[in-house]
């Protein structure tokens, strides 16, 4: 089954055709998620409000009233998006057991086109960290550590699967891990430093970051206010663009989204693209880059050439600052934003009774885990009187230098950026634990940062398969606010590459043809 | 593959020859582990330590705790890192909050549109008393470093 064929063609069309039922697609995806529970993908699943709304769409069906697209499609959301009577986490003790009593503005969005929420996926502690290794639950298995092309490849130390498995990256690991092994067709994730494209690349699906200031993040549990956005996960470039239709738009409790009009659109199938500019930024070629990620970088450079576009090499000078910015800026920011959990209105409250400080001391040693303590401390000293100009205002200042490398390239007439998203494949989890999470997210967000600095929208697009048979995917960059030019060359190199489909015995026992429809349905 | 043209630069290009150490066979992942030099550990500078008085004062700020060595090590290599940022030349640069600067904030009217949802508000609370919050007694300072249970004592 070709993943190129999305929900506009295949799922959707099936549901109002009447060749599936929202309640049956439901069902399904509930009992992909309890056979592939070793993915630890989920934190909570939604079953019995998940049934209901698929009730309720297979009632507006059957009058003939869908409300659009999304109606009966099941959809995960990660578990820093505050969800209506759902426990809402972040993967952290300092929310185990807290039911947010309102929707967050895009979950709300999801659910008035009809989407059926099936449940929250896992992530890093309160979104820190590249690994979805890091949260309370444990951490998210990559799909992909069970498809028959990675066991192909892989030679295992022990015969355990068990030691082999690699991670999801992160942080939107579980949304990246649900949206791969089938048991949703769109979830939701976050995107600060790459939490959203990071894991995308490795479990081999589309993430989309849209432009800082096009999607509310009224409801977004916030870890840099600045940086913050949500992000889309799905299995092709088309379904990323029906999401961002629905999703985009101005919202009056969020101050920080433009007013701008949105238009949602449909992507044009591109053929000619002698008229687009793309940029290979030199300094992309980070240091660790695997030599087969530059290889597939090389080839999709040269495919555009081939296919008559004008590619040029450009420099973004500071890109090698940008971790350090980002260091600075986001755990003062995140000194600021994790100051509201102190246990007296919501989450965890400790025991202590002392006195207030003593009890949210207390309650905040028992609520966070090491990571987040050690970035509130670290933002604590960057933002000390005597530190303030020299870290901070700094960091504000490099920031500027980095949104201005890109403001000058695209002044120059590039249209789109093309680089890799991720140094290498997936690690193996036993491998990637041996260093501590700010080395690794060091290490991992160098190439998707930036983007967040300059808040620019950014797409990974799954490209090809690494040696050890993992996904590999390649990073457009557009402007700010084109997400349709960039959507719509990232849909034409979709298609060019042909990324292949991920092999699992699970999805293959419960598919039962909704999958391998597309023969019936016409591509749009 | 034949040569590539464009790509050749690519593959020529900056960044420290790094010695290939990864196979595609036996797992063996990343050959340098976590020692990269742009930005690993930033190796750069000396690793400076912060007093105790600093690392106290965090503690009272933060309202979080170091919990052990590891945590200081971990305050120490952040600020290590971040002390690249001086090499950046930033006269004249004016800082940057946001990326939406050129716009104007977004201010709606000064009306009510929603609100008593008091009881929705309480019920995620742990102890409350009809329609208040409750907390322990406030006006009591964190105990002074030598009095309280904390890891720094002893540095």
């Amino acid at each position: 089954a070709a993943l190129n064929d999305g929900l506009r063609s295949q799922v959707s069309a099936a549901l109002k055709e009447g060749r599936v039922a929202p309640t049956e697609l439901c069902q399904r995806c509930l009992a992909l998620i309890k056979s592939t529970k070793f993915l630890n993908a989920y934190i909570t699943v939604a079953e019995e409000t998940a049934m209901k709304q698929a009730e309720e769409s297979e009632e507006r069906y059957k009058r003939g009233q869908p409300l659009g697209i999304l109606d009966g499609i099941p959809v995960a959301v990660k578990d820093n998006f505050n969800t209506a009577g759902i426990e809402t986490t972040c993967a952290s003790n300092m929310l185990k057991g807290y039911i947010s009593p309102y929707n967050a503005t895009v979950v709300q969005k999801l659910l008035d086109q009809g989407a059926v929420l099936l449940g929250k996926t896992n992530l890093d502690e309160f979104a820190m960290g590249s690994g979805s290794t890091d949260g309370v639950f444990g951490p998210v298995r990559n799909p992909w550590s069970y498809s028959k092309q990675y066991k192909e490849k892989s030679v295992p130390k022990s015969h355990s699967e068990e030691s082999n498995w690699v991670i999801t990256g992160g942080s939107s690991g579980g949304s990246a891990a649900a949206v791969s092994s089938f048991t949703c067709f769109a979830a939701l994730g976050s995107d600060t430093g790459g939490s959203t494209r990071n894991p995308a690349a490795h479990c081999g699906v589309v993430g989309l970051k849209p432009t800082y200031g096009l999607i509310s993040r009224h409801g977004l549990i916030p870890l840099v206010n600045s940086m913050d956005v949500p992000g889309i996960l799905t299995r092709c470039v088309d379904d990323a663009a029906v999401l961002l239709g629905s999703l985009a738009g101005h919202d009056p409790k969020d101050s920080t989204t433009i007013q701008d009009d949105f238009e949602p659109f449909e992507l044009p199938n591109l053929t000619d693209v002698s008229k687009l500019s793309i940029g290979i930024p030199k300094e992309y070629h980070a240091p660790g880059l695997s030599s087969e990620i530059l290889a597939l970088w090389s080839k999709a450079a040269d495919l555009f050439k081939n296919a008559g576009a004008k590619v040029v090499e450009v420099s973004l000078p500071h890109t090698r600052y940008s971790i350090v910015c980002y260091h600075v800026l986001c755990t003062a920011e995140v000194a600021s934003n994790m100051a509201r959990f102190d246990g007296l209105e919501y989450g965890h409250r400790s025991d202590m009774k002392d006195s207030t400080e003593s009890m949210y001391a207390a309650t905040r040693r028992e609520g966070f885990n090491d990571v987040v303590r050690g970035r509130i401390l670290s933002g604590n000293y960057f933002l000390l009187k005597q530190n303030y100009e020299k870290y901070f205002v700094k960091a504000q200042k490099v920031r500027r230098l980095i949104a201005n490398d890109f403001v000058k390239v695209f002044r120059s007439g590039v249209d789109i950026l093309l680089t890799p998203t991720t140094l290498s494949d997936a690690a193996p989890y036993t491998e990637f634990i041996q260093e501590d999470n700010r080395t690794r997210s060091t290490q991992d967000d160098i190439l998707t940062q930036a983007a967040n600095m300059a808040g620019l929208p950014a797409i990974n697009v799954p490209t090809a398969l690494s040696k050890r048979g993992l996904p590999v995917g390649l990073q457009f960059i557009g402007r700010s606010f084109q997400e349709k030019q960039l959507l719509t060359v990232a849909k034409w190199f979709e298609k060019q590459v042909q990324f292949p489909m991920i092999q699992l015995e699970e999805v293959k026992r419960h598919d039962s043809g909704v999958f391998q429809h597309q023969k019936s349905a016409s591509f749009s | 593959m034949r040569a590539l043209l464009l790509g050749r630069w690519l593959r020529a290009g900056p960044g420290p020859p790094r010695p290939e150490s990864r196979n595609g066979g036996n797992g063996g992942h990343r050959g340098n582990g976590g020692h990269r030099g742009n930005g690993g550990n930033g190796g750069h500078g000396p690793l400076r330590k912060v007093s105790v008085e600093v690392l106290d004062h965090l503690e009272h700020l933060a309202l979080v705790d170091f919990r052990d060595s590891e945590g200081v090590e971990r305050l120490h290599k952040a600020i290590q890192f971040a002390d690249q940022l001086h090499e950046v030349n930033t006269d004249g640069v004016e800082p940057m909050d946001s990326v939406l600067e050129d716009r104007c904030l977004y201010l709606r009217e000064d009306d009510v549109t929603e609100g008593n949802c008091t009881k929705e508000l309480l019920e995620n609370a742990r102890e409350k008393v009809e329609e208040y919050f409750v907390a322990p007694p406030g006006n009591i300072p964190l105990p002074k470093l030598e009095e309280r249970e904390t890891f720094l004592q002893g540095s």
